[in-house]
């Protein structure tokens, strides 16, 4: 066991669990003011619901012995962790670090993937249902393609006794540009199909960013996170992480040079939102790519996925889906340019050592990235669409369009966030000394919503 | 006695008051307001999407006076508010009746 190698993977799983509250704020500051506070909490949820199916059985089902084909580990190997709890042993798959400290860092990736998905349902989804979706859709979709691609095991004879994607077919997918952000792309595809648009969607100005500062400070944190994310998964302080970290800093700063020019050329104003969301799809776009391609491509790459995801934005008012928030347009998108991208640019000298068209490698590299690509977004899209559906039919995703209207923060989570003026007039009873307070304040209890 | 309510763009508020002082004004009141005129909205981009806000931000001040301090009153703040674009806002004056310092009871201009 390596003590190095062991703090960073540690350093990296904390900086990796700060990235959800960091896309609370991005999320919530893009939303309107009455439904910042839903926006938010979709993401603390995540990291509750995910971070307790992680421990009991999710780290089993991606990382336990295969059931076989590569599809899912044995979700019942690891149950409630057991068998990885002895500190002082490492893992085969990791060398150099206790298998417990790989259970962390691989934890927050399934939070935050799970949390990326709730950016295309804002201010419609009811609370409840949302939890519920993100239990099913973690453990039937995000469980078992985090073992396709990120269970790299094989045996004594160089056998794969991992995932199918990665350590079968040879997809280079570093940090998660297929399992996590193409995978959560499409499963908001997927919800914002079901629930529908928001009232006076493509209308109604209401609906614009209420707090770009937040936005701004979010995509901050996000950055500052994702250098856990991308560097954190070479799995040890080593020449590797360097190298992953310098494309996360390289891509994101010439994706929001990307962006921001489409702006001035399009609107004739740079926008903040587009520097941040610039950022966000280059950072989205070298996920999969960073171990695999050098500095200067990674700033090619960065260009690209600023400028093409600054454009695909606008195609849900064309297409008429109400992706609140683009997470199709940032993360799908941006996670298939990053992961086709490898096929093209990868150099056979990097530490993923691929050997991508550009370097003499043919079109082979290329055909897997494609595979795993759109394996991972057909599986989600339509697994999370028959979740959704389901929901939809039993418990309602949907909350009421008066509820909608009033506001989801008031009428689902009976709170409001910000206090304009200062100005209250009413009258406040702790719950547990007045259990008739429902009763006494009907505004309250009209408001309220089972969710 | 009067009262002066004033619509103005809340950048102009600092020289508003500048002016009131200078004629020895010793209160105001001032509130924040929502409207528009013949400039209407303005546009804000977000995503390369355009949304078009109707309302502008804008302050709203009212100050009480006696009757013959009042027409230079309205003046002032005409002078100080005016940027000679559309949008400057507008001022009016009514007739009050009555008026009375809370703390002590004081009625009429002595109130003001």
């Amino acid at each position: 066991m390596n003590t190095g190698d062991t703090a960073w993977v540690l350093v990296s799983a904390a900086l990796v669990l700060l990235m959800t509250p960091g896309l609370a704020f991005f999320y919530g500051g893009m939303t309107r003011a009455k439904g910042v506070l839903n926006m938010m909490m979709m993401s603390f949820g995540a990291i509750a619901v995910v971070g307790v199916l992680w421990v009991l059985f999710g780290y089993s089902a991606a990382f336990g012995k295969d059931v076989g084909g590569g599809l899912l580990g044995n979700p019942l190997a690891k149950l409630g962790l057991q068998g990885v709890l002895d500190t002082g042993k490492t893992m085969p798959l990791v060398g150099t670090i206790p298998e417990i400290a790989f259970v962390g860092f691989q934890a927050v990736f399934a939070i935050i993937t799970v949390a990326l998905i709730s950016g295309a349902i804002a201010d419609r989804a009811k609370f409840g249902a949302w939890m519920v979706f993100a239990a099913i859709w973690v453990t039937v979709v995000y469980f078992p393609v985090a073992h396709w691609v990120f269970d790299l095991n094989k045996d004594a004879n160089g056998n794969n006794t991992g995932g199918w994607l990665g350590q079968g077919l040879g997809v280079i997918d570093f940090a998660g540009g297929t399992a996590v952000h193409i995978n959560a792309g499409a499963a908001a595809l997927a919800l914002c199909l079901i629930l529908g648009k928001r009232k006076g969607f493509g209308k109604d100005p209401s609906h614009r960013p209420h707090n770009m500062p937040f936005v701004m400070l979010g995509a901050g944190l996000l950055w500052f996170g994702w250098f856990g994310f991308n560097a954190g998964s070479a799995l040890g302080a080593n020449g590797v992480a360097g190298y992953a970290w310098i494309n996360t800093l390289a891509a994101p700063c010439a994706a929001t040079l990307g962006w921001l020019l489409v702006e001035r050329l399009r609107d004739g104003h740079a926008t903040s939102l587009g520097a941040a969301s610039g950022a966000v799809a280059g950072l989205v776009a070298i996920t999969p790519a960073c171990s695999a391609i050098t500095p200067m491509w990674a700033m090619a790459l960065g260009l690209l996925a600023g400028v093409v995801c600054a454009m695909a934005v606008g195609l849900k008012f064309r297409l008429g889906f109400d992706d609140s928030l683009d997470v199709v347009g940032v993360h799908l998108v941006g996670g298939i340019i990053g992961t086709l991208f490898i096929g093209l640019a990868a150099d056979p000298n990097s530490p993923a050592a691929g050997q991508g068209l550009f370097y003499g490698g043919g079109l082979e590299l290329l055909g897997k990235q494609a595979v795993g690509a759109f394996a991972v977004m057909l599986y989600s899209f339509i697994v999370a669409y028959v979740i959704g559906w389901i929901i939809n039919k039993t418990m309602g995703f949907r909350i009421s369009s008066a509820h909608e209207s009033a506001g989801i923060d008031i009428s689902v989570h009976a709170e409001s966030a910000y206090d304009f003026g200062g100005r209250v007039s009413g009258s406040f009873h702790p719950l547990e000394e007045n259990p008739a307070w429902q009763h006494e304040t009907p505004a309250r209890t009209e408001s309220k919503v089972d969710a | 006695m009067k009262l002066i309510t004033a619509i103005i763009r809340p950048e102009q508020l600092d020289d508003v008051r500048g002016g009131l002082e200078g004629y020895g004004v010793q209160g105001l009141t001032v509130s924040s307001a929502h409207g528009y005129g013949r400039q209407r909205g303005h546009t804000e981009i977000y995503r390369g999407a355009e949304y078009t806000v109707d309302l502008h931000a804008k302050v709203r001040i009212e100050v009480l006076t006696s009757d013959e301090r009042a027409w230079d009153l309205m003046d002032i703040i005409v002078a100080t508010s005016n940027t000679g674009n559309a949008g400057d806002g507008k001022v009016w004056m009514v007739e009050v009746y009555e008026a009375v310092r809370v703390r002590t009871g004081e009625r009429g201009v002595a109130a003001i």
